[in-house]
């Protein structure tokens, strides 16, 4: 199995949600996380006074997949929430040793 | 003139509405999430003590004058006279607490130069010592009959210099005294939640028609002249103060456009609580032209005026001297240039060919404030540091004041936390 994580621009999550559950994605954890990258923060003036603000508000995905499925969620994944500008985000996949569905016991495939 | 009794009991609710919550809230939405509530309460527990207070000692002492009702004529008047507000008539209550919410207010300002880092028990001590030796004293002075309105009246509507400037210094001095933030300037805390402000900023506008209109004095040898006064010169305070805002808050909007490229909410917000604060001495003496120049000087000088603190290196948190004393002595002084006979006050300034006095009274009453609250604020601010101390743990203010000194947090936006001890 893999965890796919990925951080996008929060105004581009409902599509990326609608492209994973149209392709079978059946669950997934999200959050609403802040960071920067090569986008950088931006300013805001309070009375006068400029403000650095680093972080920049992102939405972070993480969805537990088959194997085989890790690929083709990642490319749905980018081609979604793409918008060809700087700050469009980052997705990786990483391998997964265990995973266990809390109502019922099950493991692994059968718990996905 | 039971119009004009039923009309000071609104009055007077509006002038409370002022400090809670339009004050509170104006404040605590400028400082961080993490000490809002600390924020907040400095208002709400300013009144509380001020409204003790009052009816104690300070209606004697500001207005109780020889204790007979006539002007005393001397810097300070008796505390002790109208103790309890003995000899009070009920029907005199309501004007009793009037000036009531004045007092509060005037303390509750100055809170916002020490945002975030003062214990709640030096700021209870605080209160009623600066109350009883600036606030009542300087109200005795320029509305009670006392020294400085017997030699050198000056034209104070509803407290330029009793509430604003007095506040204004007041603020510097204890943000001087107490000491800047943990990490100010580097870290000067952006505000938290600007639509608090917004409500705020409006709130008190509607609550400053109390506090500016219910502010006339009776001039009239008979009823009929009497009533002829409420039903114009009430017209006039309304419009003025109305006028004046408006102008402030787009001058400051203005020059935050040309300065920093935009037009801020708390621009606006700070723009209406600029021109309220001017035109609060100057609402009764000045026409609509008047009105509209205090405005527009009031909004584009307090602009300016609230960035000078980090060139000073004072952490005024919420700009206290910048509003208040800035914007309290642009409406004071202005008075002597702008002020005209055909306003209800009947003084024409420097522009209307009244000459330099009118301009060399409302200077001397600025500075009499200046100097009286100055010297004072000071003496009880370094009593307080060397006794009880002023500041929480360094610690505790990066943490958050308001889980230190209230135990509590403003905003619970998790889910599952919080299961009763």
């Amino acid at each position: 199995m893999k965890l796919v994580t990925a951080v996008i621009k929060p105004h581009k999550w409902e599509d990326v949600r609608e492209a994973l559950e149209t392709f079978g994605v059946t669950g997934m954890t999200v959050s609403e996380v802040s960071g920067y990258g090569r986008q950088k923060g931006h300013t805001e003036v309070y009375r006068g006074a400029e403000y650095d603000i680093a972080l920049v508000p992102k939405i972070r995905i993480e969805i537990v997949v088959q194997d085989d499925d890790a690929d083709d969620v990642l490319g749905l994944i980018v081609k979604s929430a793409q918008t060809g500008r700087i700050g469009d985000g980052k997705v990786w996949v990483s391998p997964v040793e265990v995973v266990v569905r809390v109502r019922t016991g099950d493991r692994d495939a059968a718990a996905l | 003139m039971d119009g004009y009794y039923a009309f000071m009991l609104v009055a007077t609710a509006f002038v409370l509405v002022m400090t809670v919550p339009a004050l509170a809230l104006f404040y605590g939405g400028m400082t961080r999430s993490k000490s809002v509530l600390n924020m907040m309460m400095l208002s709400f527990v300013a009144f509380g003590i001020a409204t003790l207070v009052f009816v104690l000692w300070g209606w004697s002492e500001g207005w109780g004058a020889d204790g007979a009702g006539n002007a005393n004529g001397k810097l300070i008047a008796n505390p002790f006279h109208m103790w309890g507000l003995h000899g009070v008539s009920w029907g005199n209550y309501i004007f009793v607490l009037f000036q009531l919410t004045f007092a509060a207010i005037t303390i509750a300002l100055a809170s916002g130069s020490i945002a975030d880092r003062v214990k709640l028990s030096s700021w209870v001590v605080f209160v009623p010592i600066w109350l009883t030796l600036c606030y009542f004293p300087i109200a005795h002075n320029v509305w009670g009959g006392g020294w400085l309105s017997s030699h050198w009246a000056a034209q104070d509507y509803a407290g330029g210099t009793v509430v604003h400037i007095n506040a204004g210094v007041a603020g510097g001095i204890l943000a001087l005294v107490v000491g800047r933030r943990v990490g100010w300037p580097r870290d000067a805390g952006r505000p938290h939640n600007l639509t608090l402000t917004m409500i705020g900023a409006g709130l008190l506008w509607f609550g400053w028609y109390g506090f500016n209109v219910g502010s006339i004095v009776f001039t009239g040898k008979t009823e009929a002249q009497n009533v002829h006064q409420f039903m114009t010169e009430t017209g006039v305070t309304f419009m003025n103060t109305t006028v004046a805002t408006a102008s402030a808050m787009l001058a400051w909007l203005v020059v935050e456009r040309i300065v920093h490229g935009k037009a801020t909410s708390l621009g606006a917000a700070s723009g209406i609580v600029a021109g309220l604060v001017a035109i609060t001495p100057s609402c009764g003496a000045v026409n609509l032209t008047g009105a509209i120049i205090v405005g527009i000087v009031a909004g584009g000088l307090c602009a300016v005026a609230v960035g000078l603190k980090f060139k000073l290196g004072l952490d005024d948190s919420l700009d206290v001297v910048g509003v208040h004393l800035v914007g309290g002595l642009v409406g004071t002084l202005l008075i002597g240039f702008v002020s005209t006979s055909s306003a209800p006050g009947g003084i024409d300034g420097l522009f209307y060919g009244g000459g330099l006095s009118s301009l060399g009274h409302q200077l001397l009453a600025a500075l009499f404030t200046i100097v009286w609250t100055g010297v004072l604020t000071t003496v009880i601010a370094l009593a307080i540091k060397f006794t009880i101390g002023w500041r929480i743990t360094e610690e505790a203010e990066v943490e958050g004041i308001d889980g230190d000194q209230h135990g509590e947090s403003a905003y619970d936006l998790a889910t599952g936390t919080g299961i009763l001890a």
